[in-house]
């Protein structure tokens, strides 16, 4: 199990981690989710004892990121952002070194190189210069050299940034497939790329941790609104605002007077649904109803609201 | 040990995979022979003189071109966190890339042992001893300057700017012996007692004296020490 404590990093003046908890239990796949400069790369590099904390502490088991680091530095497979390789090596010189960093040698090193080789699908690529890869191979080596030594821990700092869709969704399924045995921790500024691995999400904006849960916990814990837009002919706009007495739950966002037609936008909570009201007064004021369509907050709008700035109040 | 060595492998893998230390080498194979010749013949003396006394000068050239790269160049591409978080220590690190660099210097020295065949050739009566002693002391103030260059390439993320501040660093011990005549008269035996010079110019006579080898033994550990503390600052800026 990790935990971490009250973790603070200050970069000079700049406070990039301002006292963050979380707990990663063993066997879980944990999203780090933020947008670009929340903190997420900064956190984890202090998890792999690259940074130090200018306050707080990391856990792993009962070691600790500052009296133990070589110990948990040998637990942990760390795939850094922006995947830095040594692009001079060849991929079997270059998993070598690691290996041996990591003190598996001869017969071991043999047999493991073949699983990885395997598992990451670089049979082809063994002996090319790193230099001559494309970044979806580069992504596959440095995923190597993370899980050669079978860490315990997994943490991938945005595996999938910068890789075309295709080699996304092989990244991904790798992924997948490591971390069935392991804790795994990947940081990504992209929804649906936690969504579609993590047992849980971490979400963090500007130092802070803005959320913490699994996909439904957070939909359900965000009390989001649904956005009707009603488009109607025959009406007046004073008529249109007479909704917000006559359904009482409902709020009229925005109305917009086009030769005629109003589009107007509504909102009311996600746990009612007063569309049938709605219908019926715009029945007894005669409108006609050109179009209502219904638009439910999504787990991108959570991240979006918890994440863009003064996005709180709206929420 | 074990990281050391691995460290000091990937070095020394990387010095020879890249033209870089061919040409470097080249360039001083050329340049220490150049200025060797030069004077050789006219001092008409059966010993290597004028070799040991320019080699100095070219290391201050030499050994910045080749620690330059050592540790800026893996920050500035961002190997550094790779290696920083495998299971070794940063001394480990800083020492096996600080032994290679010094193999390659090696390796720069064995170049002018053809001036050495040539001495055996056409001299008479060569002290051997005396040639050996010397080619150790620029062994020693190679390995000394490269401990500068080590701590001038952890400094930055620059290897231009590593490269000028190695050559800034070696400079003030490569000109301490060579100002004293400008220092009063009380600064001037500590001085030079701190001059790379002195030290060297006892074991280029053949007179291995532990003083002198302590003296370089402490500068490179110091500035190893230095360098160790310069990468463990990362963590906590």
């Amino acid at each position: 199990m990790i935990r971490v404590e009250n973790l603070v990093k200050d970069y000079g003046s700049l406070r990039a981690v301002n006292g963050i908890n979380f707990q990663v239990n063993d066997g879980e796949i944990l999203g780090f989710l933020g947008p670009n400069g929340a903190g997420k790369s900064t956190t984890l590099k202090m998890m792999t004892t690259y940074l130090a904390p200018t306050s707080g502490n990391v856990q792993v088991d009962d070691l600790n990121i500052l009296e133990h680091s070589l110990e948990i530095r040998r637990l942990i497979g760390y795939l850094p952002e922006l995947n830095p390789l040594y692009v001079e090596m060849n991929v079997y010189d270059y998993l070598q070194f690691v290996a041996s960093a990591r003190e598996i040698t001869g017969q071991a090193f043999k047999k493991r190189l073949g699983e990885v080789v395997d598992m990451c699908g670089l049979r082809g690529v063994i002996h090319k210069y790193i230099s001559e890869l494309s970044k979806g191979y580069r992504q596959r080596v440095g995923l190597a050299q993370a899980i050669f030594h079978d860490p315990k821990i997994l943490i991938l700092d945005e595996p999938s940034s910068g890789l075309d869709p295709n080699q996304i969704v092989e990244i991904r399924e790798l992924i997948k497939s490591l971390g069935k045995k392991k804790t795994l921790i990947m940081s990504s500024h992209i929804l649906q790329e936690i969504e579609l691995t993590a047992d849980r999400m971490v979400i963090i904006n500007k130092g802070e941790i803005v959320a913490d849960g699994t996909t439904e916990e957070l939909m359900r814990s965000f009390k989001g609104k649904t956005v009707l837009t009603l488009e109607v002919k025959n009406a007046h706009e004073a008529d249109v605002n007479g909704i917000a007495e006559a359904v009482r739950t409902v709020s009229v966002a925005k109305i917009i007077n086009q030769n005629g037609t109003l589009t107007a936008q509504l909102e009311y909570p996600n746990t009612i649904d007063p569309r049938s009201e709605i219908f019926d007064y715009a029945v007894s004021r005669r409108w006609t109803i050109l179009e209502m369509s219904r638009y439910r907050v999504s787990l991108e709008d959570v991240f979006r609201t918890l994440t863009v700035e003064g996005g709180m109040q709206n929420g | 040990m074990d990281n050391i060595k691995l460290i000091y492998r990937k070095e020394m893998d990387a010095f020879f995979n890249s033209p870089v230390a061919y040409i470097v080498l080249l360039v001083f194979a050329l340049i220490t022979s150049w200025f060797f010749t030069n004077t050789f013949f006219l001092s008409n003396q059966s010993d290597l003189r004028s070799l040991f006394d320019v080699v100095p000068l070219v290391y201050l050239f030499f050994v910045p071109a080749i620690t330059m790269g050592l540790i800026a160049r893996e920050k500035n591409s961002g190997t550094m966190e790779f290696l920083a978080t495998l299971p070794m220590k940063d001394s480990q690190i800083v020492i096996g890339k600080f032994l290679a660099a010094v193999s390659l210097i090696g390796v720069g020295l064995l170049f002018t042992g053809m001036h050495f065949i040539t001495l055996l050739f056409v001299g008479t009566a060569v002290d051997i001893g005396a040639i050996i002693s010397g080619y150790f002391g620029l062994l020693l103030v190679g390995s000394v300057y490269t401990a500068v260059g080590v701590l001038g390439s952890s400094i930055t993320n620059n290897q231009i700017t590593a490269f000028i501040l190695s050559f800034l660093l070696i400079f003030i011990f490569f000109i301490m012996e060579k100002i004293l005549v400008f220092v009063p008269q009380f600064m001037a035996a500590a001085l030079q007692f701190i001059s790379v010079d002195y030290h060297l110019n006892n074991i280029s006579r053949g007179v291995i004296d532990s003083r002198n080898l302590i003296y370089f033994g402490s500068l490179i550990m110091f500035f190893l020490i230095m360098s160790t503390r310069v990468l463990e600052i990362r963590k906590w800026r």
